[in-house]
């Protein structure tokens, strides 16, 4: 009975169109005229699913309509809209419904039922405009970690058969697990027997980024190359004095260009000044 | 049975493992190195695993077993050509083949092995000196 109501609801779409658009800029939710395209488009559809679907929400109908919300309302997610200004927008339709619908029915019993039942789809679907405007946000999260991690480990060849790796920011464990694949893999494209492992960008060094760094030190020598960490800085020492790290198997430096001395040490290599001849 | 090459390269003995290993084989190849090392009286073992992709806690050992006995035979044994992946791995299972040289490729590891051969011998030679 109450779904012969809400289907005629389309014969007044024009009206509940403009009161919908009067609710949604008394609210503030809505950015003007670009949104009037899409507003009706959803009104239209909805409406014209009401009528055909017999108040099944799972029809096939409903499907359209809930396609177009979740563009709708990730393209209102782009635009800025905070997520309870896109509930509100559904809100306001379903106020804007049942006015129109208290105006066409006298009969309480049906009036309440048809609300009812319009409520329990309309909250559903600010449900669904919640759901697609989170799962936006962590795509652009994921995508986000992936780019970080993937800047802030470049290898440098700073030398034929040396390598640097600066590391900026905290060293997790799926971050060292990057950080020794690139690692390893540019010492075999480029065939380097040194890596230097620059930790002056490391805020905070505790045993766990310690085990870390060791392990990478560890599979560089597995590889056949030698590896030297350098940026330990004056904290940094301290703290792995006092959490009793041993890296005393591992050669340190304080300084990249004093690692680069060792690295040329290693590789026989001397640097000299250019005598200056009149 | 299945079997590794070992190669005689003047006082080298050189072994490319070019399939995936698995125990029996990796046995057969410990004591066929152990065999040719006495056998050719060889001073350097160099065993190149850049097409072995997958070493589990077991090779590993086998490899760290090679070391030790080629070592206290008076040979040198260095790894070449480890496949990242393969050192992850490794550091990861907490084996970091202590007494295993590794080098990169085939030739560096060549001139490691010569290196180690020549200090090795001017050692000697300084000892023979002082002994003197």
């Amino acid at each position: 009975m109450q779904n012969s109501l809400l289907a005629s609801l389309k014969e007044h779409q024009n009206k509940l169109l403009a009161e919908w658009s009067k609710l949604l800029q008394a609210s503030g939710s809505t950015d003007g005229s670009t949104e009037e395209e899409e507003s009706k488009e959803f009104a239209s559809l909805l409406l014209d699913a009401l009528k055909h679907s017999n108040g099944n929400a799972d029809s096939d109908e409903f499907e359209n309509v809930y396609d177009l919300l979740v563009g709708i309302s990730s393209s209102r997610g782009r635009r800025g809209f905070s997520p309870r200004e896109n509930a509100q927008y559904l809100i306001a339709f379903k106020e804007a419904a049942s006015k129109i619908l208290s105006e066409m029915e006298s009969d309480p019993s049906k009036l309440y039922s048809a609300n009812l039942e319009l409520s329990k789809l309309l909250d559903n679907m600010a449900i669904l405009t919640f759901e697609s405007y989170m799962k936006g946000r962590e795509e652009v999260i994921s995508r986000q970690i992936d780019e970080i991690s993937e800047i802030s480990t470049p290898v440098i060849r700073v030398w034929d058969g040396i390598v640097a790796l600066p590391i900026i920011g905290t060293l997790d464990s799926s971050r060292t697990q990057v950080v020794m694949e690139n690692l390893l893999q540019q010492i075999v494209d480029t065939g380097s027997s040194i890596a230097i492992l620059d930790i002056s960008g490391v805020p905070a060094v505790d045993s766990l980024v310690a085990q870390h760094l060791i392990k990478t030190v560890s599979a560089t020598r597995l590889m056949g190359a030698e590896c030297i960490i350098s940026g330990i800085r004056p904290e940094i020492a301290q703290t792995v004095v006092h959490l009793g790290i041993d890296l005393t198997g591992i050669i340190t430096k304080a300084s990249l260009a004093s690692a680069l001395q060792t690295a040329f040490d290693m590789l026989q290599l001397t640097v000299v000044k250019r005598k200056i001849t009149n | 049975m299945e079997r590794i090459p070992i190669l005689k390269m003047g006082d080298f003995l050189l072994v490319t493992i070019q399939v995936d290993l698995y125990d029996q084989l990796a046995e057969n190849l410990e004591s066929d190195l152990i065999n040719a090392i006495k056998k050719n009286n060889s001073k350097g073992v160099l065993i190149d695993i850049s097409a072995v992709s997958i070493i589990d806690s077991f090779m590993g050992r086998i490899l760290g077993n090679i070391a030790v006995m080629s070592k206290i035979m008076d040979a040198q044994t260095v790894v070449v050509g480890m496949q990242p992946a393969v050192a992850i791995t490794l550091v990861e299972l907490g084996l970091s083949l202590n007494g295993v040289i590794s080098a990169l490729n085939v030739e560096k590891g060549m001139d490691l092995l010569r290196s180690k051969m020549y200090n090795g011998d001017k050692e000697e030679q300084a000892y023979d000196d002082s002994s003197r």
